[in-house]
């Protein structure tokens, strides 16, 4: 026990002595969580939007006026005839132009309902989606608000957009698990593989090896600084998105942070069976970063639904450990739905961890060659 | 007296090239004993199959009575080795260094301060320094300090001054010498020959075969042939002269001479009149006891034309 402890002080005294080991553990995480946070995000934060309106009624006044102030839209310029929409769409500063029919409110009030054209540009497809998307969802906002207005009348357009768990159509909401499911796999494997295969590479494993120490204990004593610092850093990542995102851990947290501590030592595994596989420092890195970052980005359902994918990359997807921890964490902070619906996912992460554990046990050269 | 290290017909191939072949070699209690051999002969090999992180493909090594692959686990708690490359922490202290290591052999600085306290005082100064800011010198004397802290039975050197200054050298062998009131049996690998003196028992190592096993004075004295100590103003002149002559043996420089042996054994006069028609004026020629290392190179060259044949 005195031998383990003596090899942990070791490692805390690396990573303390080494800045650059501190800023990946803990700058990058927090600049990741902003930069996808702000900058990848799904969000409309004042897109450029004209009117035309050819009605100038107390309703198009009224609706032009939410959608201005919805924070989401600014309103670039008002136009008074067909011809300028093309004008200004090409100009690139209004992503969309929402044109008002004559007779708008006189339609409304005489026949139920009417229709209002929202001309995106279509050059930028994602924008135009989002612009076209919220602008439909503010319209039934409107349309439920002037309902319950006394005499008020009913329904008026049919479009219907109703957003589960995202209500206000947030994106944080649904990158900061993700967020932090790609951070922890590769900061846990990244940071062991390449501490054990520095070892190797100085040449001080050699020392080691011809010591009294086993496997278990040179590899435990790798493992148990990072784990202490991952789990530190869940907690800070989870603090950052709650004091800067406003977002809410909705189901028990003491479970959120038992599966994330599940989940690191899943990653921590995974880096220690790297580092068995490779004798230098970048072979580490390069298996760790191309092996496990793309694949996290791309098939665990942080950004492309599973859903979505040929069977194949379904398939493969099933053995990535981020797709199942990406659901248990979801369904925790988003959903806040309890342990019953995430035991499956959760074991699943325990075997996996088991079979790694073995399998780094079983890799670990007691000898040189 | 006890053997410490007893190796028999170890043999250890890369691939196709042969590491150690047939080495068969036996180190007693409290020896120092030097492996002494050129760079690739095979010396950090048979160093990691002595300290149980190397399998050999064939033969027995028994190390402390114990032998060196089933009985590693015991042989590890036992043993002390030094790698040839500097394997320390170099971004911890010095200190942090020592206390690591004393730690991992389940023991402290304080217990074995004694054994120790020679090399280390030497350090101690510098004890809150980073490892990898020190001197080639004092890195070396905390490793060592690192490699006595658990008091091994078997202290095993590989290279240990390669690369650090003639003085610390000296020290160092005088530190050597030292550590056997303790009864800890050293075996030290080194490329110098001139260190081969130091030692108790000597072996000469080349392409992987033991050429000779010795106490050093035995294998001064092995020299077979005459030995000329030649020396001119212009030494390597002297030197590409005397390879071209039909009748010389040998010639190698050695400091400010060189030395050489003939076929004929002693000089004739032949071979003043070579050296007056090559114009090499002012010449001394003397009879000379034979240098370890003349055996040395004596022993090679004839594995060399062995092995040419």
């Amino acid at each position: 026990m005195k031998r383990f402890l003596g090899f942990v002080k070791k490692e805390f005294l690396h990573i303390f002595r080494d800045y650059r080991t501190l800023i990946i553990l803990f700058g990058i995480p927090a600049a990741q969580i902003m930069i996808f946070g702000y900058v990848v995000s799904n969000d409309l934060k004042d897109a450029g939007v004209a009117f035309l309106d050819l009605s100038r009624d107390e309703v198009t006044q009224k609706l032009t006026d939410k959608i201005c102030s919805s924070g989401f839209f600014r309103l670039t310029e008002t136009l008074t005839s067909y011809n300028d929409i093309d004008k200004i769409l090409k100009k690139g500063k209004t992503k969309a132009v929402i044109v008002f029919q004559k007779d708008f409110g006189r339609d409304l009030f005489a026949e139920g309902k009417t229709t209002m054209s929202v001309i995106a540009d279509g050059s930028e497809p994602n924008m135009a989606t989002l612009v076209t998307n919220y602008i439909t969802a503010i319209t039934t906002d409107f349309n439920i608000e002037q309902a319950r207005a006394p005499g008020g009348a009913v329904s008026l357009i049919s479009a219907q957009v109703r957003m589960f768990y995202n209500p206000s159509l947030q994106g944080h909401y649904m990158f900061v698990p993700g967020v932090i499911t790609l951070i922890m796999i590769l900061i846990c494997a990244l940071m062991t593989s390449v501490t054990i295969t520095r070892e190797k590479e100085f040449g001080t494993m050699e020392v080691l090896l011809v010591s009294p120490l086993r496997p278990t204990q040179i590899i435990l004593g790798k493992v148990t600084p990072y784990f202490i610092l991952s789990f530190i850093n869940v907690i800070v990542i989870l603090l950052l998105s709650w004091f800067v995102f406003g977002l809410p851990v909705k189901g028990s947290l003491v479970l959120l942070l038992a599966e994330s501590m599940l989940y690191i030592l899943m990653s921590l595994s995974l880096g220690i069976l790297i580092s068995t596989v490779s004798s230098t420092m970048q072979q580490a890195i390069f298996i760790s970063m191309v092996g496990m970052m793309l694949p996290t980005i791309l098939l665990s359902g942080f950004i492309y639904p599973i859903e979505n994918m040929p069977w194949i990359y379904n398939w493969v997807s099933a053995i990535m450990p981020p797709r199942y921890f990406i659901i248990i964490i979801k369904d925790i902070m988003i959903k806040g739905t309890g342990f019953a619906y995430i035991w499956k996912e959760t074991l699943i992460l325990a075997f996996m961890t088991m079979v790694f554990i073995w399998l780094s046990i079983r890799n670990f050269r007691i000898r040189l060659h | 007296m006890q053997t410490v290290i007893e190796s028999s017909g170890i043999c250890k191939k890369f691939g196709e090239t042969v590491a150690l072949d047939n080495i068969t070699f036996n180190v007693g209690e409290s020896e120092i004993f030097g492996l002494i051999g050129p760079d690739g002969a095979g010396k950090t090999t048979l160093f990691r199959i002595i300290t149980t992180i190397s399998l050999p493909d064939s033969g027995s090594m028994k190390v402390l009575g114990l032998d060196a692959i089933a009985g590693f686990r015991e042989l590890r708690r036992r043993i002390g080795y030094m790698p040839g490359r500097f394997s320390l922490y170099q971004d911890l202290s010095v200190e942090e260094n020592l206390e690591f290591y004393a730690t991992v052999f389940g023991t402290t600085v304080k217990e074995n301060y004694d054994l120790i306290s020679d090399i280390y005082s030497h350090i101690e100064p510098f004890k809150k320094r980073l490892a990898g800011k020190l001197s080639g010198g004092m890195k070396q004397k905390l490793a060592l300090s690192c490699a006595l802290i658990h008091k091994p039975d078997l202290l095993v050197l590989d290279e240990p001054t390669t690369g650090v200054d003639a003085v610390s050298r000296q020290e160092f062998w005088d530190m050597l010498r030292k550590l056997r009131q303790h009864n800890i049996t050293i075996i030290v690998s080194t490329p110098y020959m001139d260190e081969a003196m130091r030692c108790d028992r000597v072996g000469l190592i080349q392409g992987g075969r033991i050429l000779t096993v010795d106490n050093p004075e035995n294998i001064r004295t092995g020299f077979s042939a005459i030995l000329y100590r030649i020396r001119a103003a212009e030494k390597y002149r002297l030197l590409i002269a005397l390879r071209k002559y039909s009748g010389i043996s040998s010639a190698y420089p050695f400091g400010d001479s060189v030395h050489a042996t003939f076929r004929t054994g002693r000089i004739d006069e032949s071979f003043r009149e070579f050296l007056r028609s090559e114009g090499m004026e002012n010449v001394t020629i003397e009879e000379s006891p034979a240098d370890i290392e003349d055996r040395f190179l004596e022993l090679m060259a004839a594995v060399k034309t062995e092995q040419g044949k």
